[in-house]
């Protein structure tokens, strides 16, 4: 019997999966960094704001719900698609020359798994180092405990010690790097095209990529600069527990 | 005029499932003003004084129009001058290139079995037609040209993406042998146009379909093929067939069927 044509066995179907899980994910890093910026207005706004973060459980969990989501469903078509391109060209050519592809392009298969690995060194880090670390030093950096109530201090100590810049730095690069290509590709695959606008298409990405990548790259360098400092206040959030 | 000889790496192959290999060749005293073809003819000449297999390549119209030359040249497809079909190629701008090694491949994807040596079997390319790239609709003979009124801008786009001869030349830049920019060509030029209205978005379900099931890869919007079309056309034409074939999968009231794979 004949099956019908569903839009996820396409490979455009597929891409088009690709560009909307992509864009929830870029919809979050974009929230993610403008909240985080909040550093720069001092401790106890900044844990202030990571409080509130959790008073709307409902909210909190439909966004890490939605993410855990569109991470599972970018990946899953990522390597579908990866496999299946893979298996379209048996024989390399002996020369191969690229006219048009870009370093981020080529570099796609590269830069994700880099994400995706810096993500669960970032989780591990600043959302479960509580329970991963308990009281002891984290990463085995001396003097280097999570405090429960103050994420102003579990990022900002993190980040005056080599061993959690440099994944970091490199996480955001690939981010960077990722979203160059990424962002792009998301209106081709869509098909948000119009000749009157196409040129901001490559603005856009280029814009929003630098934006991310600088943006987050500001916590480590504000850190290591001095500009911001651990703070000795201490704070009391049992939604933070 | 300028002569030079040059070293060729040719890929030899006896047919689909055979191994294929390199093999090397001197082609003597090439005359600039040959085409890439040419260079070819007088090279299988002397293979065949000598009583060895001449070359096999595909060509037809040696003008650019027809789609049936297709040489991988040092990597290039169709060789390395833009807008150009590998039989419209001439040796001089491969001179000027200051190239004397140069590596002929041919076609290299799943989708597109080698017969011989550079000749590869495009029939993928046509499967990808009869699925629906055509208009059903009886129009009768030919009408006065201007009798159903088309915008300007609208008829240059359609004829943009009509210009598509069928080479291949997407697929076999493409990292990932994907065919998305010839089937968006064939898709558009009859999307764009009153008479292909009707069929619109069943058309494209079915191309795309049959796109997928002859094995070629995935669009992950390189660029590559745009550059390496000998006609020019734009990826654009790719997002425009995603936006139709997602419109069409979503909201379309009926199904249309999976093919099955082709083998
Ligand atoms: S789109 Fe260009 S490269 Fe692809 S088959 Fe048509 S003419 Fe050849
Ligand atoms: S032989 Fe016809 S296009 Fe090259």
């Amino acid at each position: 019997m004949q099956r019908a044509l569903t839009l996820y066995n396409t490979t455009i179907g597929k891409k088009a999966v690709m560009a909307a899980s992509g864009f929830i994910l870029l919809g979050f890093t974009v929230g993610h960094l403008s909240g985080n910026l909040k550093a720069f207005a001092g401790p106890t706004e900044y844990n202030e704001y990571a409080r509130w973060l959790r008073t709307v459980p409902a909210l909190l969990w439909g966004a890490r719900i939605a993410l855990l989501f569109a991470v599972l469903a970018h990946i899953g078509s990522a390597f579908q698609l990866w496999k299946r391109n893979k298996d379209a060209r048996p024989s390399r050519y002996q020369k191969n020359v690229s006219v048009a592809t870009d370093y981020a392009a080529k570099t796609m298969y590269f830069s994700g798994p880099i994400l995706l690995f810096y993500i669960l060194f970032h989780l591990a880090h600043l959302t479960f180092g509580g329970m991963l670390f308990g009281e002891g030093a984290m990463f085995g950096i001396e003097g280097y405990a999570w405090e429960v109530s103050n994420p102003y201090n579990n990022m900002v100590r993190g980040f005056q010690h080599w061993p959690v810049v440099i994944p970091y730095v490199l996480g955001v690069v690939a981010l960077g790097v990722h979203l160059f290509h990424g962002i792009w590709s998301m209106f081709q695959s869509l098909g948000a095209n119009h000749p009157k606008y196409n040129h901001l298409r490559r603005d856009l990405a280029i814009g929003l990529a630098a934006l991310l990548t600088l943006g987050n790259l500001s916590f480590p360098i504000a850190v290591m600069a001095g500009y911001l400092e651990p703070t000795n206040l201490t704070f009391h959030f049992p939604e933070l527990m | 005029m300028k002569t030079k000889n040059l070293t060729l790496h040719v890929w030899r192959q006896d047919g689909p499932d055979a191994k294929g290999a390199f093999e090397t060749y001197t082609a003597e005293n090439v005359n600039e003003h040959m085409s890439f073809l040419e260079m070819l003819d007088d090279l299988n000449e002397k293979l065949i004084i000598e009583g060895k297999e001449p070359i096999a390549f595909d060509h037809d119209c040696r003008e650019g129009i027809c789609g049936s030359c297709n040489i991988v040249v040092n990597g290039y497809a169709h060789g390395p001058q833009e807008r150009t079909t590998v039989c419209q190629l001439h040796m001089r701008h491969v001179f000027a290139l200051g190239w004397s090694e140069i590596w002929l491949e041919p076609w290299r994807a799943a989708a597109f079995p080698v017969i011989k040596d550079l000749v590869v079997d495009r029939g993928a390319l046509d499967r990808i037609i009869q699925s629906g790239g055509y208009i059903s609709i009886r129009t009768g003979s030919a009408r006065d040209a201007n009798e159903t009124p088309i915008p300007k801008p609208i008829s240059d786009r359609a004829f943009d993406a009509a210009t598509c001869i069928g080479c291949g030349a997407c697929v076999a830049a493409c990292p990932n042998a994907s065919a998305s920019l010839f089937t968006a060509a064939k898709v558009s030029h009859l999307g764009m146009l009153p008479q292909g209205q009707t069929e619109r978005f069943d058309r494209v379900r079915k191309m795309v379909a049959q796109m997928d099931a002859e094995g070629f890869g995935s669009c992950t919007n390189h660029g590559e093929c745009e550059k390496a079309c000998p006609k020019g056309i734009s990826i654009d034409f790719i997002a425009q067939m995603n936006r139709d074939f997602v419109k069409a999968m979503v909201t379309s009231k009926h199904d249309v069927e999976a093919p099955n794979d082709a083998e």
